[in-house]
Parts: C-alpha cells; structure tokens; sequence
C-alpha cells in the first residue's frame, strides 16, 4: 500500500522564524534622510523652484542690468531754422548721442513718455533751448553731453586738458552684486519652505504623529531635515556660483570652503526659523502667510537686488540686523572681496542667534501632533 | 490571561468644557481582539489615542502590559502597532520604502518581504504609495503598524470608506495576527465588523461606556434573539405600542423609522398571534419582516439612537 502525501501549499507563514534583524542607532535617522532626499528628487515642482527658478532670475536680471558697451542718449531737436545746424554740429558725436528732428508737440510727448531723454529747441536768436527734467539722472548726463558736444563744435577751447581710462572689471557689475544675493534668498527661501512649509504639511497629514507613535527618536527626525537641507544647500551654491562663472564671467575670491560654511551656518538659521514658524500651524494656508510674512521684509531690505545704502542711514542698523542682511553682506565680502570668516564675526553672530533663537522656541512650541 | 491593556476612570476634557472621555474603565487581555463601538464622536478616537500614548488624559490611569507611559515610553513604543484613522504616507515614496522607512525606527522589525506577503502587497511594492487605492492604502497603514514586530495593535477605524472585499482582506489580516498571539484594540462604527471580528465589546456613547461584553452576550441581553418589524394602518401610540408588548414571546417593544419592532424569542409563536391581532383590530398589514437580532439594536436599545445617523 502506497500512501501518498500531497505537499501542503506553501505559505509565507509555514517558514519557521526568519532571523532576526537588528537596526543599529543611526538607521532611523539614514532612513529619513532618504526618504527625505528621495522624496524631494521626485517633487519637479521642488527642483523648479530650488534650482532652476534663482538661475533664470539670474539670467533674466543680469541681461536687463548688464553694462552696455556705451550708454546712447536719444534727443528730440525740434524742427525748424536751426535744427539742421544743431544736427551737423552733434555729427561728430553721433556714436554717444543719437538725434532726431521732430514737430515740437511729437518732441515733448517723446520726451514725456520717456523715449528721449532731452529735447533740444533752437531759438530766435542762434542759440538752443533745453528741455530735460532734473529728476531723471539720464535726462542731467543727456544735457551735460550734448552741451558740451555744442559748445565744442561751435568752437569752445577748454582751458584745462583732462584725458579719461575707461574701466569694466568683472566684480563690480550688477550681476556680481546680483548672484551672492540671489545665494542669500535662495537658502532663505529653500530653508523656509523646505523645512516650515514640509513640517506643516506633514503635520496636517498627520505623518508627524505617525511617526511619534514609532519609536523614531524626534531628533533623528529633526537632525535628518536639516541634513537635507544642507545637501540642497551645496547643489544650490555650486549651481548659482557656477552659473555666474560660466555665463557672466564672475570671479569668485574666497574659498569655497569659507563659502560653503556660510552656506550652512545660513541655511541652519533660516531652518531654525522655518522650524519656529511651524511650531503650532495645523494648516499649510496659515503656514504659508507666516513664512511670506517672515520673508517679505527681508526681501525688500536685506539688499537681494539692490543695496540697502539706499534706505536712510537711521535704519541702517536694523537692516543690518535681519539674518538674510547678515548672510547677503557675508556672502558678497567673501564671494566678492575674498574675506575671511573671522573677519566676519558679527554677521556671523546674527545668523546664529536668531538660528539660536529661533531653535529653542521652536522645540519649545512645537506640536508634533 | 495577562492583562495587555488597562485603563482606570479615564477622563479627557478638551479647553475644559468639551468632556470628550468621562471617567472609562477597561481591561483587555493579552491575546484578544477587542473592539470599541459607538457613534462618530461617541470618545473612540480620544480613547485609543490616549492609550496610544499620543494624548495627555486629564486624569485617570493606562497601564500598557505591566508599563506606563510616564515612565516606559520608549519601550512601549517597540512593543505597539499603530494604525491612526487617517495619515496620508508620503505619496512620492514607494510601498516598499515606506516600509523599509518604518521598519527603521524599531530595534529588531520584521523583514520588508514578509510584511510585503503577509499584506498581499507585494505587486505593489515599488508603486509609489500615491498610485494605491484605497483598500491598498489601508493595508500599508496597516502593515507600517505591523513592521515592527508588535505585541499590541491598535487600529483606528481600519475599514471605514473600503469596498466589502478590502474589508474582508483587512478582517483576514487582523485575525492571523491575533492568532499568531497578539494583542487587537481597534474602534469602528460598523456593527458587522465588530460583531465579526471582535472576541469582546465595549459600546461607548458620549465617552461613556455603556455596555461590555462578548457579542453573543451583549445580544442576549436584548432578551430575544429576533427582531419582527411590520407597519400596520390606523394609530401607533403609547397605548398601540403596550398591545404589541403583550404579545406572546414580545421582549421589548420600540418605534423605529415607521416601524414598530419586536424583541422576540421565538417568532414562530408571535407572527400567528400578531397577525391575529391585527386582524381583530381591523387594521391592515403593510410590512412584515423578521431578522436576526444584532449590535445595532442592542445600540439602538440602550441609547435610542442608530450607530450611523447619516
């Protein structure tokens, strides 16, 4: 008698215990840092903003601002006796000053919206009439050049010979004033968003408790954001510096170094501050006016697009107060001077301190749940 | 049996009016599915989430096998699962490595594979999680609860909005870890889930416990194990409601949607005797239905109103 033995169907559970696994104390914390990293590699709208958003402003900026080989003022002469001997007294001049002749009423409208920057009538007795505004610097240099070109072709001797070097050196040309700035927002705005807005919208999806009903450790949790942040972070300087250089020509004098541990010390600071701003939120909508409300000001003062000399001097040691001012003013000496950290000690100081700050509160406040 | 779960005159006062949880006792042993049932706001999610560690009671004690959380968070933490009502996992990651994510946090966690078998996800496991339905969704929440090797599992409203065979995959999932010995606390608002699927009961209404016990029994207690609804024509007052209650083998008597429904005991005796009754009335008969008792009329007998007032 044969007993036959039918094999029972394999199952996952039939197989007697695996063995086991054991996670050492930094898994946690690799884990996230993936996850994290993974994550914002598969977000486009994430790379748009972060990457390539700051190099298209670059660009934009510095083709708008870049320094043209000569500046041509455009004048209106108005038509009538005259203004044939005002047109042959400007031709030798005709590569800086560009003249037409025109009906008066098309000369001052012209002039107006802002197409000539000087209108030139002559008058009964020989001479020329200038119309130009003095609140518009081209208008000032426009009346300047072309008098001067007059009176010379008319005969005038200048008594005293001066003689002019031109100079166009890469490092004082907007666009060099433009890219550390454009580094400073950029590691505000990435560090903001990338830590404030994702905490927020974890917390509404109600990750953050999830993951504190885990043994995670919340500073694997915290420490591994922050990492993330400070891989962006060089991605961001070596993609923004390296655009200057290879598009703009810009030469960077510090060391690299010195220039990505300012890039950390700012984006840990403007992380602080994201962390602080998503202490409590439960929304993103909330989340998202505070983080706008935080970065406004900064923008406009900080000296991103233009330097903040131009705001009065009372206010001055506010501005420089404001941590994007601190890491603006550092990142330019550096980039653009070749300075040292050490000699940079106070802007130093205030990046951390509101980091500082910003961090204590925020573990104070913050609600994982 | 161990006790896996005890809790002593629980409280919750949510910005000190809101009494979310008032003064809750339970025990739950160690190898036993245990539900909570009740209405939407009834106090489960409050209460499993104290449990869970997740909130601050306003008073009261939970002791979480032989620990408390003041003092043995960190171990808790290893030896519970937990399913919350309702996280969104991060959409860009795959199944796989949400798992291998949670799976991280825990000392000695399970194989990513075998969660993977066990949860039939396997198909699945490199479509990232903003591509599962959602039955698939759940039994990832479900399975990042279980990677950790957990003794205690504590589902929040596992099934809620899933299709019946999503249901029935998750029923299965629940029921072999429990026979493999752990420990199920899950809440739910739908009776059949609870009668399926949990060893032992509580019912809760306005945070307070109201009735406990094993199905069957919480069923007995309604003293007749078949409900007769019918509708008759002519008036259906007090004193209508006391003629029905003194037919033979009527339990208890309630209005129920137009319905006049009977507790019975042996409904073979009843029907002839009601349908007499309405003969003799001169009434006429426009509805006549017989079933099997079950949580929802307990529910609806001890608080007047359905578990799902939609």
């Amino acid at each position: 008698m044969t007993v036959s033995q039918q094999t029972p169907p394999t199952e996952h559970h039939v197989i007697p215990t695996p063995p086991k696994r054991r996670n050492g104390r930094w898994s946690g914390f690799a884990h996230l840092l993936m996850a994290r990293m993974k994550e914002l590699k598969r977000e486009p709208e994430v790379i748009f903003w972060v990457f390539i958003f700051p190099l298209l402003l670059a660009l934009g900026l510095g083709i708008a601002f870049r320094n043209k080989p000569a500046d041509v003022t455009s004048i209106a002469i108005v038509a009538g006796p005259g203004a044939d001997k005002a047109m042959s007294l400007l031709e030798p001049r005709k590569s800086s000053i560009h003249a037409e002749v025109l009906d008066q009423s098309l000369a001052l409208q012209g002039f107006r919206l802002g197409k000539y920057d000087l209108v030139v009538e002559p008058d009964a007795n020989i001479g020329f009439r200038y119309h130009y505004d003095p609140a518009r610097p081209e208008s000032v240099l426009s009346r300047a050049e072309v008098d001067a070109a007059l009176q010379a072709a008319a005969g005038r001797k200048d008594p005293l010979p001066t003689s002019a070097v031109t100079s166009t050196e890469p490092g004082s040309r907007y666009i060099d004033f433009l890219i550390p700035g454009l580094l400073g927002m950029n590691l505000m705005n990435s560090g903001m968003w990338g830590i404030g807005f994702a905490l927020v919208d974890m917390r509404q999806r109600k990750l953050l408790k999830r993951f504190v009903a885990t043994p995670m450790r919340r500073s694997d949790f915290l420490m591994a954001l922050t990492s993330s942040r400070l891989v962006l972070m060089i991605i961001e300087v070596a993609l923004l510096l390296g655009f200057g250089v290879l598009v703009f020509h810009m030469r960077v004098l510090g060391s690299i170094l010195t220039i990505l541990l300012l890039g950390a010390i700012g984006a840990v600071a403007f992380g602080g501050l994201g962390l602080l701003t998503a202490s409590r939120a439960q929304k993103i909508e909330s989340v998202s006016g505070l983080i706008n409300l935080v970065m406004m000001p900064m923008w406009i003062f900080s000296g991103v697009f233009f330097s903040y000399e131009r705001f009065p001097a009372i206010v001055h040691p506010l501005i420089r107060a404001l941590p994007l001012t601190a890491l603006n003013d550092a990142l330019r000496a550096t980039i653009l001077q070749g300075a040292s950290l050490a000699s940079q000690s106070g802007r130093l100081l205030v990046l951390v301190l509101w980091g500082g700050i910003s961090f204590v509160l925020a573990l104070r406040w913050f609600r994982w749940t | 049996m161990p006790v896996a779960i005890q809790c002593h005159d629980l409280r919750k006062t949510y910005d000190g009016k809101v009494e979310a949880v008032s003064g809750l006792n339970l025990e739950i042993e160690t190898g036993e599915c245990f539900g909570l049932l009740g209405p939407n706001g009834a106090g489960k999610t409050t209460t499993i989430e104290i449990l869970e560690g997740l909130l601050e009671p306003t008073s009261g004690k939970v002791t979480i096998l032989g620990h408390d959380w003041q003092t043995n968070a960190r171990e808790l933490r290893e030896w519970l699962g937990i399913s919350l009502q309702e996280t969104r996992l991060s959409e860009k990651l795959t199944v796989r490595e949400t798992i291998e994510l949670f799976s991280s946090f825990y000392r000695e966690p399970r194989s990513s594979d075998d969660v993977l078998a066990d949860l039939q996800l396997n198909e699945k496991a490199d479509a990232w999680v903003g591509k599962l339905s959602g039955g698939q969704r759940q039994r990832l929440a479900v399975a990042t609860a279980l990677v950790g090797n957990p003794k205690i599992l504590f589902l929040d409203e596992p099934t809620t909005g899933l299709d019946p065979q999503s249901r029935r995959q998750l029923w299965d999932i629940i029921r072999t870890f429990q026979k493999a010995g752990g420990t199920v606390l899950l809440t739910t608002h739908y009776m059949d889930e609870a009668e399926r699927l949990c060893d032992r009961l509580a019912i809760i209404d306005h945070g307070q416990l109201i009735a406990e016990g094993t199905p069957s029994d919480l069923i007995d207690r309604l003293g007749g194990h078949h409900v007769v609804e019918f509708s008759v024509t002519g008036n259906s007052d007090a004193a209508a409601l006391d003629g029905w209650r003194a037919l033979p083998g009527v339990d208890s008597v309630r209005h129920d949607d137009g319905l006049v429904c009977l507790n019975v005991r042996e409904p073979h005796r009843t029907i002839p005797a009601l349908l007499d009754a309405v003969h003799n009335q001169g009434s006429k008969l426009l509805h006549l239905n017989t079933r099997q008792a079950s949580l929802e009329d307990v529910f609806v007998r001890l608080t007047g109103r359905h578990l799902r007032e939609d």
